[in-house]
């Protein structure tokens, strides 16, 4: 039998974790987009921007350590996660142009940008393509490296491609009509888990209490069905480091180097020949992919120790 | 004075693609495919290249195939939704093929441009639906070359909101197209759809991609109308 109590989100709490202090919504292209703030309104901004199948309350440790610090802190939830629209169509190129849409309503001036996984690699993208968008960049363990080719027969390798492929089509068939499945907070933040180990079955309570919706069957993630984990397509994981050197602007990228399931299993020599001058490299040795939440303050010490706090 | 409102059926069936409607114009009407005696009587269908619509009657090439002929409206283009805000890929258009074939069943594909990619790409995706892809000339067929270039962050040319889409536009005359990741789908086409050749390449202008596909055994080198003739005969 439930416990009605366990299923109370007034009830679930995280400490150190901070609700944002004001939300919005931004038009990109027609998209509505939710946007997050933490600090004090008059305050120049720092964007941050989080990872693929997150939404932007992942930050609500991180967020209010830097306001803390002086900034107003901004993120959003990107195209058909959490509170934002849900589109018809996904991409990296959609993605990068809804946070410019975000970007572009905040502020005229260069920012910190802060980037976690996808967003991270966003973000480099947006780096190289608009600099004059950004004073500082931080990267958060989006640092994709070479992908692992497995040791197997040129048919296999076919019939492996044609598995995914099959299974992809297969998912836009019928997911349209699809909807997440519900289950308690307990639940969602056990499936939660599998894909997030390390992280404290708590935080993972807490995440449901921001980025999954009640439903009267209950609860649910707020994460688009359309959009599939893992996939296929042209692009490769090295071309992310490949626009790193030319980066201008101060730079930190943060690696976590505990393998886990959401991780790229990047290591600090895949790195190293990429960072551009004067760039900061943060290896964390016993952290995962994860960093900003297994270690909120470090990173939280380590991103204004980069961009210095506005007087 | 009221407006007339018009009950018309759109002269076109409605194929859905997720949040996406897809047109499908029959172009040329043929028995359907479950009631065709042979193999040759299949649809032919009909993939228009970037920035433009299916065509409104059968192409002089295909008067002689022997079964219906179809043509696919990609999403952002003709009558099919222009959806709000972009985010386009081959992939997706990929994904609009597969609507089609999910309505009309085993088919050969005949690509212009953009649509000659997307052939290839379903024809290594559903190597049992497509008997037979056709690869020629047409607008989009380069797409955004073999590794990625400097980003520019606009739309293209048109009007928002309106066929084509300009993010269509925009962002499927700038997808990256490496030609090992087109091989792939050669390769599985040729490997697993059971045909002699799969693929058929007819273009005379060849981007990379479309070089490495051309060059992979058992993909066809030859014009337009031997193509067609190969797979009206069921071959």
């Amino acid at each position: 039998m439930p416990d009605p109590e366990a299923d109370d989100p007034a009830a679930v709490t995280y400490p150190g974790a901070a609700a944002p202090s004001r939300t919005a919504r931004v038009n990109a292209s027609g998209m509505g987009i939710a946007t997050y703030e933490w600090g004090d309104e008059d305050a120049p901004p720092l964007f941050l921007a989080h990872g693929g199948f997150d939404f932007a309350r992942t930050f609500d440790l991180l967020a209010p350590r830097l306001a803390d610090g002086g900034w107003r802190v901004v993120a959003w939830d990107q195209r058909g996660h959490g509170d934002s629209d849900r589109a018809a169509l996904y991409s990296w190129e959609a993605d990068l142009r809804d946070a410019v849409a975000v970007m572009s309503a905040m502020t005229d001036r260069p920012a910190p940008v802060v980037g976690h996984s996808k967003g991270g690699g966003l973000m480099m993208q947006l780096a190289d393509c608009q600099p004059f968008r950004f004073s500082h960049l931080v990267n958060l363990d989006g640092l994709p490296s070479r992908r692992p080719v497995p040791d197997i027969a040129n048919h296999d390798r076919t019939r492996m491609l044609a598995t995914d492929l099959a299974g992809w089509l297969d998912h836009r068939r019928v997911a349209a009509d699809a909807e997440r499945k519900p289950g308690t907070i307990d639940e969602l933040a056990r499936r939660r888990g599998r894909m997030n180990p390390r992280l404290p079955i708590e935080w993972l309570r807490y995440l449901v209490t921001t980025g999954a919706r009640h439903d009267p069957d209950g609860w649910r993630w707020k994460i688009d069905p359309m959009m599939r984990f893992g996939g296929f397509g042209p692009w490769r994981p090295e071309w992310g480091l490949l626009r790193m050197p030319g980066l201008g602007m101060p730079f930190l990228a943060v690696l976590g180097l505990e393998l886990e399931e959401m991780g790229w299993g990047t290591r600090p020599d895949d790195v190293l020949p990429y960072l551009p001058i004067g760039a900061r490299f943060e290896v964390l040795p016993d952290v995962g992919h994860f960093v900003h939440i297994e270690r909120p303050d470090l990173i939280a010490d380590a991103v204004l120790d980069l961009t210095g706090r506005p007087s | 004075m009221t407006p007339a409102v018009s009950s018309a059926v759109p002269p076109y069936k409605v194929v859905r693609h997720g949040r996406i409607e897809l047109a499908l114009h029959e172009l040329r009407p043929g028995a359907t495919p479950s009631s065709s005696a042979s193999e040759g009587a299949r649809p032919l269908l009909l993939l228009h290249g970037l920035g433009e619509r299916s065509v409104e009657s059968p192409p002089e090439w295909a008067e002689g195939w022997p079964g219906a002929i179809w043509g696919l409206d990609f999403t952002g283009h003709g009558a099919s939704t222009v959806p709000i805000g972009g985010g386009y890929s081959a992939e997706l258009l990929m994904g609009d093929a597969d609507a089609a074939l999910a309505e009309l069943g085993p088919a050969t594909l005949v690509g212009r441009g953009l649509g000659a990619y997307v052939a290839l790409l379903i024809a290594g995706a559903r190597p049992t639906l497509v008997r037979g892809a056709v690869l020629t000339d047409g607008p989009g067929l380069a797409g955004g070359g073999s590794s990625p270039s400097s980003t520019v962050l606009d739309g293209g040319a048109g009007t928002p909101g309106q066929a084509p889409d300009p993010w269509a536009l925009a962002e499927l005359s700038r997808d990256v197209r490496p030609a090992d990741y087109a091989t792939g789908f050669a390769r599985s086409a040729t490997q697993l759809s059971g045909l002699e050749w799969p693929v058929a390449v007819c273009a005379k202008s060849r981007p990379p991609w479309l070089e490495a596909v051309a060059s992979e055994a058992g993909v066809l080198d030859c014009p337009l109308t031997e193509a067609i003739d190969l797979y009206a005969a069921g071959r």
